[in-house]
């Protein structure tokens, strides 16, 4: 792929979405998205659960094929068909749901699809790849050597967030990929994500933690139920941010919220 | 001053960091991850081990010829070929589907090999080409039926079953069975070829030597490249078990007629294709396609393209077996492939531990397990039991390796090793 080779400037359209629609029988997941990502900008999608935020991933992943709307990356118009052509032009995704194959070791995980050395696997070059890619992540894996299944919930989030490293993408989509973590591994998938934004890569970051996501992003994408529903930055007030996510000033939040401070002022 | 020295001591090697880790050192450590493994239900070779042992104890009692030598080389005459058809089940295994008409395959191999070359007289080059090519096309069918209409392979491959048989006693016309010429190479192979004692011995200490010699390899580069590595003297240890095991096998068969050639090519197979399977990308992707077809997808793999592979390989090697069983028996007739030939390839791959289960499994599993097969076989022919008993007790033991695939599988789910 040529196109996948080229070096991007910082600020550089990379994807733009035009009135992405999906459907899943009756379902309608997505209807007229517009997103767009820059090279070396972090956008936040946030919603509610059911919101879309997964299914718009795959399909930019290439999971799935979108009902109708254009993809352009990189200026051109492109047909995502499958997860291979995605990886290929550089477009990396961590799964909510991770995509590990647990009968496999770390090592095997993290190169699947990408070996190095198709005839005669590099097992040696691949191992110590995996170890360095792992402890930038300041990951805890006893050994790469283990099956995934032998991994706990964290562990696993780890080594799927590792692997959309490795291919070294121009954009890095990650569906909820602390959700499993501890403190240190949060703070470091952070700093990880602010490390590739630097490096004038595009991070989609989809998360339920307000805090992490105002951290980190430059923008904030609000979908609700299948449509897009504003977009704020981290100055912006909490109050709106979820407002637009749960559709009303007067949202269970908000009245939560109140009663707190209402007990207060007694 | 000191302490200056210990921190900058030898780093801690790259896989080493984590200290709630047991790491097993030496023959002891060995021994004590083997348990591990086996008490998890990672059986490994103790399933295959057992059975011989309890199966030698039970017929050489009955009939002391059972372990003669040229009882035994006779066996491993007779293993190669269902030997190459389990071979070739074990990658459609290992993606979790089945292949039902792998004996039909071989059947009608065997049939296509009678007809091109002794009814036709093209060269038997040309006819085992021939033979494997059309197994190579029942695979591809397969794998499109499979990719293209998501028909389950049991289904695919049951209709193929029937549609294959129907071939096979098609093409062989009302005779109904082809003799080959005994004095061709292709009989001589299967019947009387044997490899000299020098190379046999040879062959036997090879694997060790290789062992060795890798293993030594292996850990200078791990070493260079800071990650641990087995101790030498495990490797030592395994190497010479192996070789003395082999050295052993080798003398004893010599006391009779010796190592048959049809045998040896097909452990050449299986070497082969334990090579494809371990260290290929495209060995790999079986394994990962079958622990997880929608991740292995995600990463980017063809998985529809895996899939057809494996059919194609399976079928062809189904047809493979199919020739040599036609140069064992020296003729091919419309009996070849039926009766039990399906099922024991199966069962072959299953005892040596390829799961039905899909991504585990491994090329050795056929050897292994046709070796037990071939024994029980032999062992019931030397006591003149009617093929009714045989089909029983065959059907017994596919079901007794079944379950303790499935019981194997269950505790490796709770020991977190897949
Ligand atoms: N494969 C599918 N088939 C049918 N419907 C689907 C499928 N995947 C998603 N949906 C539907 O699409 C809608 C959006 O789901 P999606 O997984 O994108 O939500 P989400 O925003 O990621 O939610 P969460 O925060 O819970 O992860 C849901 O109503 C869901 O039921
Ligand atoms: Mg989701």
């Amino acid at each position: 792929m040529a196109e996948g080779q080229r070096k991007t400037a910082k600020g550089e359209l990379l994807l733009s979405l035009r009135n992405v629609s999906k459907q899943f029988g009756a379902v309608t997941a997505l209807s007229d998205i517009e997103l767009d990502v820059h090279a070396g900008e972090v956008v936040a999608l946030v919603g509610d659960n059911g919101a879309g935020k997964s299914t718009l991933v795959k399909i930019l992943a290439g999971v799935h094929q979108p009902t109708s709307g254009t993809i352009e990356f990189l200026g051109q118009k492109v047909t995502l068909s499958d997860p291979g052509k995605a990886l290929e032009m550089g477009i990396a995704t961590v799964f909510q749901d991770l995509a590990l194959c647990e009968n496999l070791d770390v090592v095997a995980n993290l190169f699947l699809g990408h070996e190095l050395n198709p005839w005669r696997l590099d097992e040696l070059q691949m191992e110590v790849r995996a170890w360095t890619l792992l402890q930038e992540l300041a990951a805890r894996i006893p050994s790469v050597r283990e099956p995934i299944a032998s991994l706990s919930g964290g562990q696993r989030q780890t080594v799927a967030i590792a692997r959309s490293l490795l291919l070294d993408p121009k954009i890095i989509m990650l569906d909820e990929p602390t959700a499993a973590l501890g403190v240190a591994q949060t703070a470091e998938v952070l700093n990880l994500i602010e490390r590739v934004r630097d490096r004038g890569h595009g991070v989609i970051l989809i998360s339920h933690n307000m805090e992490d996501v105002r951290a980190v992003a430059d923008r904030i994408v609000v979908l609700r139920l299948g449509r897009n529903n504003g977009v704020f930055t981290p100055a912006d007030s909490h109050e709106d941010l979820i407002a637009a996510i749960t559709g009303a000033s007067d949202n269970s939040v908000s009245r939560r919220a109140a009663r707190k401070m209402e007990s207060l002022g007694e | 001053m000191d302490q200056a020295n210990k921190t900058s001591a030898p780093a801690a090697q790259l896989d080493r960091a984590d200290t709630r880790v047991r790491h097993d050192e030496g023959i002891g450590g060995w021994l004590r991850s083997f348990y591990d493994r086996v008490r998890s239900g990672d059986l490994g070779m103790i399933p295959v081990i057992v059975g011989l042992l309890l199966i030698s104890a039970v017929f050489s009692t009955l009939n002391p010829v059972f372990l003669a030598p040229n009882n035994l080389t006779n066996m491993l005459f007779d293993a190669a070929a269902v030997g190459l058809i389990a071979l070739g089940i074990v990658f459609v295994l290992l993606l979790g589907e089945i292949d039902l008409s792998i004996g039909s395959m071989s059947g009608l191999a065997s049939a296509l090999l009678g007809v091109m070359w002794v009814q036709f007289g093209y060269p038997v080059p040309v006819a085992i080409a021939g033979a494997i090519a059309a197994g190579a096309i029942m695979g591809l069918i397969y794998g499109f039926l499979r990719n293209r209409f998501e028909m389950p392979s049991f289904v695919a491959t049951l209709a193929g079953l029937l549609a294959l048989l129907g071939m096979q006693l098609y093409i062989l016309g009302p005779t109904g069975s082809i003799n080959l010429p005994f004095t061709s190479g292709m009989v001589r192979f299967g019947q009387i070829y044997i490899m000299p004692m020098w190379f046999s011995y040879a062959l036997a200490v090879l694997p060790g030597l290789l062992m060795i010699w890798t293993g030594h390899r292996t850990r200078q580069q791990r070493a260079a490249a800071n990650l641990s590595s087995t101790s030498m003297s495990v490797v030592i240890l395994k190497a010479v078990l192996l070789s003395a095991a082999l050295l052993f096998a080798v003398w004893y068969l010599g006391k009779g007629r010796g190592v048959p050639w049809m045998f040896g090519v097909f452990v050449a197979f299986v070497v082969v294709m334990d090579y494809a399977l371990r260290r290929t990308k495209w060995g790999r992707s079986l394994f990962a396609v079958g622990g997880n077809a929608e991740a292995a997808r995600r990463s980017g793999i063809n998985v529809k393209r895996v899939r057809l592979t494996a059919f194609v390989v399976c079928s062809s090697f189904a047809a493979l077996g199919g020739v040599f069983a036609a140069s064992r028996l020296a003729s091919s007739s419309q009996q070849a492939g039926t009766g039990d030939v399906n099922l024991n390839a199966i069962a072959a791959a299953v005892i040596g531990g390829t799961s039905l289960f899909g991504g585990r499994g491994s090329a050795w599993s056929a050897l292994l397990g046709v070796l037990v097969i071939q024994a029980i076989s032999n062992g019931l022919t030397l006591l003149n039991l009617s093929s009714s008993l045989r089909y029983m007790i065959t059907g017994a033991v596919l079901a007794i390796a079944v379950i303790v695939d499935s019981l194997a599988r269950r505790s490796r789910a709770s020991h977190g090793r897949a």
